[in-house]
């Protein structure tokens, strides 16, 4: 099975965590929100699969580029 | 006048109500996060005092800690600049009760107008324009659906308590609507601690065209004209402009004037701003009121003259209108700004760091209002405004191109900024027609 990396697109912070590892995860599905400067910026997978680790915690600092979950696909 | 005020804020507002201060000697303090500390614009300041960590929750939201701070620094009279506490209607009053002067409107004002069913309620009442709307949406999803129903497809669902365009979200059909409702009311409630929705009629391509106000104790009420401020992202400004382009003079005066005089008849009292909103059939309708100063205020300053920052604050302290404005306020040329900010400019998401490379315009006559300098950090836990770039010239046209030299000449390195983005707006044929609608950048930029 090929995993895939899912990254923050900002600098922020994690806010809400909305798939834990083990879902099920279709094509779109929103896995964490993100905060950066007043705006909430989700984390969308591209492929469906699996979540298999959540690379961050809620209120934790991210930075652009960062690997914020892996997927399974 | 007052002797001592207090800055409740930070960045580019911080730093123009620090200069409006030194213009009037009065004696300045200032207030800083962790993160702030350093900024350029502190030196303005006559004192200043740290207010905790950079979570603005911790600092510039600390109730507590900023009641101590003016306390402890023997301030007379607070400005609480756009933002953060400024339309909290609670913090006002508990301002006013520690025996410090709010610099704006009575608290009173700042809570009917905070409340966005409540003002449309208002100004239903005193005759203003208003667009069909609901009120505060039920749990029950057949009255919603009702609702929208009898408003018309398509709807935009909208935070009562909100502001800043946070949590506002169309519904094309009545299929989108329980979505969106669920949405926004859980965006509202992150957002503004309270879930109350309610819905409007969505017009397609509005412009959006606000009017200024300034009031004092006395009952009395004049307007500086009006703002264009059309051109938007995620339903926040991005180019604001005075006068309005392609709109009959009289015709526009004419309104203008009926909002102060609705504004007198209520009795509001300080520095504010009627939203409207014109469809596309020339039909006005009331968006909002804030209750405080814009952040778009340097564009009426330059086309009238008047110092909005000192007015606000020499009406606080009890002067009357007639003192503060000229008899006759006059509009005198054309007057842009643009908003320049840490953000991707296609996508728009923020873009904080280290500001390696930050050189504005050195034409004199190009304003800047911005709360950075080469060397400091962009962080994630504040608005990405880097600076409003202002012009101000004979015409429309020549405004529009010293505002792109302008920004042509900006440079910014280390942080994803607008400025491209900016400037294909500006120098857009739509744009430079006047044919300016809220959906232009979206339009113009794809």
């Amino acid at each position: 099975m090929a995993t895939v990396e899912l990254k923050s697109e900002v600098t922020g912070s994690v806010w809400q965590i909305k798939k834990q590892p083990g879902e099920a995860i279709a094509e779109g599905d929103i896995v964490m929100i993100l905060e950066s400067m007043k705006m909430e910026i989700p984390v969308v997978a591209e492929d469906a699969g699996t979540l298999k680790e959540l690379v961050v915690k809620e209120a934790e600092a991210v930075a652009e580029g960062q690997t914020v979950a892996i997927l399974e696909i | 006048m007052f002797d001592r005020i207090i800055v409740a804020n930070r960045g580019a507002v911080a730093a123009r109500v620090l200069r409006a201060l030194n213009a009037m000697r009065i004696h300045s303090i200032a207030v800083y996060s962790e993160a702030d500390a350093g900024a350029p614009y502190l030196e303005l300041a006559s004192e200043t005092h740290a207010i905790g960590p950079a979570p603005a929750r911790e600092s510039y939201l600390n109730q507590e800690t900023l009641l101590e701070i003016f306390r402890r620094s023997r301030a007379d009279a607070m400005h609480p600049g756009y933002g953060f506490l400024s339309e909290n209607s609670e913090f006002a009053a508990r301002v006013e009760s520690a025996g410090t002067c709010f610099i704006g409107p009575a608290p009173r004002w700042i809570e009917a107008m905070g409340h966005k069913t409540r003002a449309r309620d208002l100004a239903v009442e005193y005759g203003m324009p208003v667009g069909s709307g609901s009120d505060v949406l039920p749990a029950d999803r057949d009255i919603v659906a009702a609702a929208a129903r009898r408003i018309g497809f398509p709807v935009l669902v909208k935070p009562a308590a909100g502001g800043g365009g946070i949590g506002m979200l169309p519904a094309y059909d009545e299929s989108q609507l329980a979505e969106a409702v669920e949405r926004a009311r859980s965006m509202a409630q992150r957002g503004f601690s309270n879930a109350e929705v309610y819905l409007e009629k969505l017009l397609e391509r509005p412009r959006h065209i606000e009017f200024q106000v300034l009031g004092d104790r006395f009952g009395s009420v004049r307007h500086l004209f009006e703002r264009d401020c059309s051109v938007q992202r995620r339903h926040q400004k991005v180019i604001e402009e005075a006068p309005a382009p392609l709109i009959e003079r009289q015709r526009i005066e004419a309104l203008a004037d009926s909002i102060a005089a609705i504004l007198q008849k209520m009795g509001y009292d300080n520095i504010g701003t009627v939203e409207m909103l014109m469809g596309a059939d020339g039909s006005f309708s009331f968006l909002e009121m804030n209750t405080r100063l814009q952040v778009e205020h340097g564009v009426t300053e330059e086309v009238t003259g008047v110092d909005l920052v000192q007015a606000q604050i020499r009406s606080a302290a009890g002067e009357r209108l007639e003192t503060i404005l000229p008899e006759r306020v006059e509009l005198k040329g054309h007057a842009i700004q643009a908003r320049v900010y840490a953000e991707d400019p296609k996508r728009f998401f923020p873009s904080p760091g280290k500001l390696k490379v930050y050189r504005p315009p050195v034409d004199s006559s190009v304003r800047i209002e911005t709360g950075y300098v080469e060397g400091r950090d962009v962080t994630p836990h504040y608005d990405p405004l880097l600076a409003k770039v202002i012009v101000h010239a004979s015409t429309r046209e020549a405004a529009i191109g010293r505002l792109c030299d302008a920004l042509d000449e900006f440079a910014i390195e280390g942080v994803k900024h607008n400025i491209p983005a900016l400037l294909t707006i500006l120098r857009s044929v739509p744009f430079r027609s006047g044919q300016v609608h809220t959906g232009i950048l979206a339009d113009v930029m794809s």
